[in-house]
């Protein structure tokens, strides 16, 4: 046995494992790949730890979703959302992909359109927020310290320091991380996961979780083409392999190029949340008449 | 990182169970982790640390693995594609990503400690020799 993580080589071909839950001694020589092949592939084996001397019973039946606490926190979110009609939309990314970037140059303009507001979250400093207040627009930094993601429940107290007409936008610039953020539902209406050029293409495959929950994938950086080997086709492709519904958008926010659709495509939400409210307003109208 | 989120929020249900039902310890906790959400071995890494304290302390952690399978509306049924991430009929090639199983993260069961138990033991950790370990 790996006295590393526990892991059982021998028992790990076979696909299972047996992982001891306490203890990890020392032993230098242990190559540690799980495999035969020089990758380690992490979470594929069935695992189980077993102590001998335990009779198994008193079986009770939970059946709960892990994340049924953030899940709930995010369904208030979300319900808070649509009540006070307002789109919240969660830009994801891996670091230096130029998220504040991008939003810096959206909301210079996008605010004289509709009213923004953003959460930011980073593990330290206030300079993300710091930028976006710069240019007039109400921003919350949220330092999650040693947290590597964004939770609903973060979220649903920095919506409480928002006060945005209906029909606003709230933009939460997740802290950067293709993993975390993937699993964590914020009550967003959608994922926005961007990819800057200077990356590789094939980052949706290896990070496709991120890829497969968003609902727009923005290519950024696009003025860097001509410098990089960055494939642009190749990059679609892939996201579609994991997310065929995902819409895709490329822009430059040094330059401008594609900037004008990102902003229609927020607007052209917005105005669709607002269609929601009013039907859902209608409906709930009726049914406290009936 | 996300691996310690998921331990505290699985610790955190329950104990909350544990709170309501008067239980002080559990022996067992049956997870189901879709084959998608990569987490059995981080989950398990950190299990025995965050239940320090906890109702879960000397638990053990059963972490079943849900195999990816989506619905192929081609063939009308549920099919295994061959990749994780191919999302594709293996019979038909046609796409194929409404995922119906894989996605999964979920506390299924709880084994109790009866009361005339001894409600902790530390599991014993065997020194694993050099051979074994080869």
């Amino acid at each position: 046995m790996c006295t590393v993580c526990g892991c059982d080589p021998a028992i790990d071909n076979k696909n299972s494992n047996e992982l001891s839950s306490s203890g990890f001694a020392s032993e230098q020589e242990h190559h540690h790949s799980h495999y035969n092949d020089k990758d380690h592939h992490y979470g594929q084996g069935e695992a189980g730890v077993t102590v001998a001397g335990f009779s198994q019973n008193k079986l009770v039946q939970i059946e709960r979703n892990i994340l049924s606490k953030n899940n709930g926190y995010a369904e208030n979110n979300r319900r808070w959302l649509d009540s006070n009609s307002l789109l919240a939309l969660n830009l994801v990314s891996s670091p230096g992909a130029g998220k504040t970037t991008l939003l810096v140059e959206t909301l210079k303009s996008l605010k004289h359109d509709i009213p923004v507001a953003v959460i930011e979250g980073d593990q330290q400093t206030d300079n993300d927020a710091d930028r976006i207040r710069e240019i007039d627009v109400p921003a919350i930094q949220i330092n999650t310290g040693k947290g590597c993601h964004l939770d609903a429940h973060m979220i649903g107290h920095a919506l409480q320091e928002i006060a945005l007409p209906a029909g606003g936008v709230v933009l939460i610039e997740n802290v950067g991380n293709l993993v975390c953020p993937a699993a964590f539902d914020l009550g967003e209406a959608s994922k926005v996961v961007i990819l800057s050029v200077t990356e590789g293409e094939d980052k949706p495959i290896k990070y496709p979780d991120m890829f497969a929950v968003a609902d727009l994938l923005i290519i950024s950086k696009i003025d860097l083409l001509p410098h990089v080997d960055f494939n642009v086709d190749k990059a679609v492709e892939y996201a579609r392999r994991v997310n065929p519904d995902i819409e895709v958008l490329k822009l430059s926010a040094k330059t401008g190029e594609g900037l004008q659709d990102w902003k229609n495509w927020i607007i052209a939400r917005t105005a669709s949340i607002a269609t929601e409210s009013i039907l859902i307003s209608t409906i709930e109208g009726n049914h406290y008449h009936a | 990182m996300h691996e310690l989120a998921l331990a505290r929020s699985l610790i955190e249900i329950v104990d909350e169970y544990a709170a309501e039902h008067n239980v002080t310890h559990i022996k067992q906790i049956n997870v189901r982790l879709g084959e998608m959400s990569a987490m059995t071995r981080a989950l398990h890494f950190c299990f025995s640390s965050v239940a320090e304290g906890t109702s879960c302390e000397g638990a053990i952690l059963n972490i079943e693995i849900m195999p990816l399978t989506v619905y192929c509306s081609t063939c009308e049924a549920v099919k295994a594609p061959t990749g994780r991430y191919s999302f594709r009929c293996p019979d038909c090639g046609m796409p194929a990503h409404k995922v119906i199983t894989g996605r999964e993260m979920q506390l299924a069961s709880l084994e109790l400690f009866e009361a005339d138990e001894v409600f902790y033991t530390p599991p014993t950790v065997k020194q694993p020799s050099r051979l074994e370990s080869i």
